[in-house]
């Protein structure tokens, strides 16, 4: 019961580093006024660059070396998910088209992106592997990691999982205090006000889209090179894991440092299925394991309930999410 | 501050049009469909070396090669066109409704557990019957729930029923494992009875289908425009606070459209189901919940115009199989055309709602 617990959290974390990026990065584009439905689009350009970045920095390159193939994945993920961010943000911001149906049709544009261009990669294979990258983004601390159990638990990740920390840290304090921050929370709340109070709205929105799609990326990145251990095969999996991220947004009422203990609260609900039986000395039926996998959407809809039923002024979502601005309207 | 600027005027200066005339929207959309296919048609070239003309030629053929590919492309698009009109209201009414997919399966689910349960018991007419009531029963309760949140605290429905998908994806699964049993895998349901499958009708198997829908198209029109209904729904959607100003009671009505509308997306399961797959799987609805959101709205929800975009969709996607499989390319081609499309028709929605005044070209028009 005791390793089972272990190797439960030792699945769950990952997993919850995954959608901690997707809903860091949504959380700073929806402070912008922009709901981004395309997370999932997005996190596919980021996954799928890096992935193909490193893939042809190792075969190609004759002595690959691990620093710069994490830059260049790195980079690659960025720039790609970035893209897509801006596509976004021309036909919301400039164009004014409506955000749920552009970020769905991002959604469709970047999981057949992905999927097409990785089929070039896998070359008529079921999957393709970056061993060199999945060895450097997956690399554990040297000595900490093998402290005993709790070594185990706390330090035996890649580095990306101890940034998204950070980063949730980091935006918390972006968010609260900063000047720029509080102009991006203007933004999101009264475009109109924070206009007439000399903010230039376009900009913020355009940035804080592209940023955040940046960071939903690098969730996408995280996925195929440390969490699937390096591995690229045509995949739905990352479409489930984006809409988990935009859960995860209203789970953590808009707060990056909720986040934290949420993707993981989320990623221990959605491995129970495996451990749940072990943690118990029981047998589960595989249709019971079907059922128990609904968990972490009910909890979220459980989540959207409680919150609109207290209805907290500090827990609703930005004022003006989801709705373009124009400064002649009325 | 403490230069002092001369406020030059932008360059372009963007203003709001009311009303474009017809000709102009149509002229808009067709324009901007044809830079969309200018544009794939370099992705086409600079990705794969192929000439673009003979790419869409093959394309074309997808759909219009024989009669077979015909009726197959009327069965994908009356499928979708069902969805959509099923989301119709909902949308119209400014209600978010990302569930159709959760939406479809369980209706379709409900069409699996009688057509296995009952099928052997009831006479052919009852069954139809039953496997229709369970489908909208089931789809109606699951658009209902977030609606009946919403309408009492106003819970976000955006992600509620996006969350709903994943729970009805859930029930599949774990449904379809105890009716196969020990078998791999479902397989066609009734497979030696038939029972509870669409018969072939006036010679073409899925012509109940496309009679279904067809009707559908044209009562959900009507609702929209010409009922009592279809108006409260209009204003709530315009503005819930005029609709309150004006009498009508916002919660009833948000809670019987989206019954409607998970009603519909439930009989589409029901239309997946008995009269085309004659299976269920986790993957029965294949995405359709989300793009006939895309359907609804760029057709500003009239149904003959969704079937219009409906066409165009699967045009596409049957286009991009048939490419998928001349060229040894994958059928993924067809996501990133649809979404260049797509993309294209959304960005084209602003020059039909605003235009651009270039500096210097403005007159004082008021």
């Amino acid at each position: 019961m005791h390793s089972s617990l272990i190797a439960w959290i030792l699945r769950a974390v990952p997993f919850g580093t995954i959608i901690m990026y997707g809903a860091l990065g949504e959380i700073l584009t929806e402070k912008s006024g922009n709901l981004n439905l395309g997370v999932p689009g997005i996190m596919y350009l980021g996954g799928f660059a890096g992935f193909a970045s490193a893939y042809y920095y190792e075969t190609l390159s004759a002595s690959p070396n691990a620093f710069v193939c994490i830059v260049v994945a790195l980079v690659c993920a960025v720039l790609a998910s970035m893209a897509g961010g801006l596509i976004y943000s021309f036909l919301t911001i400039t164009l004014r088209a409506n955000q749920n149906v552009t970020g769905l049709a991002l959604t469709t544009f970047g999981m057949g992106v992905a999927n097409f261009f990785g089929v070039f990669i896998l070359n008529g294979s079921s999957y393709a592997a970056a061993p060199l990258a999945n060895k450097a983004f997956a690399a554990q601390m040297p000595v900490l990691s093998k402290l005993g159990d709790a070594g185990k638990i706390l330090f035996s990740y890649g580095f990306l999982a101890y940034a998204a920390l950070l980063l949730a840290v980091v935006l918390h304090w972006f968010f609260t205090r900063t000047r720029v921050g509080l102009n991006l929370r203007a933004v999101g709340e009264n475009p109109a006000t924070a206009d007439a109070a000399g903010i230039n709205v376009t900009l913020y929105k355009y940035a804080a889209t592209c940023v955040g799609a940046a960071i939903c990326g690098l969730g996408g990145l995280y996925y195929v090179l440390d969490y699937n251990q390096g591995i690229w095969a045509t995949t739905d999996q990352i479409e489930a894991l984006g809409w988990l991220a935009v859960a995860l947004v209203i789970f953590t009422t808009w707060k990056p440092l909720n986040a934290i203990w949420g993707a993981y609260l989320f990623g221990m609900l959605y491995w129970l299925y495996q451990f749940l039986p072990s943690l118990l000395g029981i047998t589960v039926s595989s249709a019971m394991t079907d059922l128990i996998q609904m968990l972490p959407y009910v909890v979220t809809i459980g989540v959207l309930i409680v919150v609109s039923l207290r209805k907290k002024k500090e827990n609703q979502p930005p004022a003006h999410l989801g709705l373009a601005y124009f400064r002649e309207e009325r | 501050m403490s230069s002092t600027q001369t406020v030059r005027e932008p360059l372009v200066r963007i203003v709001k049009r009311e009303g474009a005339t017809l000709p102009k929207k149509i002229l808009v959309r067709a324009v901007a469909i044809l830079l969309a296919l200018v544009v794939d048609a370099m992705f086409i070239y600079f990705v794969t070396g192929l000439n673009p003309l003979a790419v869409y030629g093959v394309m074309w053929g997808g759909t219009f090669a024989n009669p077979t590919r015909f009726s197959w492309m009327l069965r994908d698009l009356v499928t979708l066109l069902c969805v959509g009109i099923g989301l119709a209201p909902a949308f119209k009414m400014r209600f978010w409704n990302c569930g159709g997919e959760g939406q479809i399966l369980i209706g379709g689910l409900a069409t699996a557990l009688v057509m296995v349960y009952l099928g052997s018991s009831l006479p052919a007419p009852l069954l139809f019957l039953c496997m229709a009531g369970a489908s909208l029963a089931a789809g109606a309760l699951w658009g209902v729930i977030p609606a009946w949140f919403k309408s009492r605290w106003n819970t976000n429905e955006t992600l509620f029923t996006l969350m709903m998908n994943y729970v009805a994806t859930s029930i599949v699964a774990c449904m379809t494992n105890i009716m196969r049993g020990s078998a791999s895998s479902l397989g066609t349901l009734n497979k030696a009875t038939k029972a509870g499958w669409f018969p072939v009708f006036m010679g073409q198997r899925y012509n109940i289908n496309i009679i279904v829908v067809v009707v559908l198209t044209f009562a959900m029109y009507a609702y929209l425009k010409y009922s009592k209904q279809g108006y409260e729904i209009s204003v709530v959607g315009e503005s819930e606070n005029t609709a309150r100003y004006a009498g009508i009671n916002v919660r009833r009505v948000m809670v019987r459209t989206m019954l409607i509308s998970g009603a519909i997306c439930g009989l589409c399961g029901f239309l997946i189901v008995a009269g085309r797959d004659q299976t269920i799987s986790t993957t029965s609805a294949g995405g359709r919940g989300f793009t006939a959101i895309i359907v609804a709205w760029l057709a500003k929800f009239n149904t003959f115009t969704m079937a219009l975009i409906a066409f165009l969709l699967v045009f596409l996607e049957r286009g991009a199989s048939e490419i998928a499989s001349a060229y040894s390319l994958n059928q993924y081609a067809a996501d990133i055309i649809t979404g260049v499309i797509l993309f294209f028709i959304l960005g084209s929605e602003f020059f039909i709602n605003y235009r651009v005044v270039p500096r210097g070209m403005h007159k004082e028009e008021r």
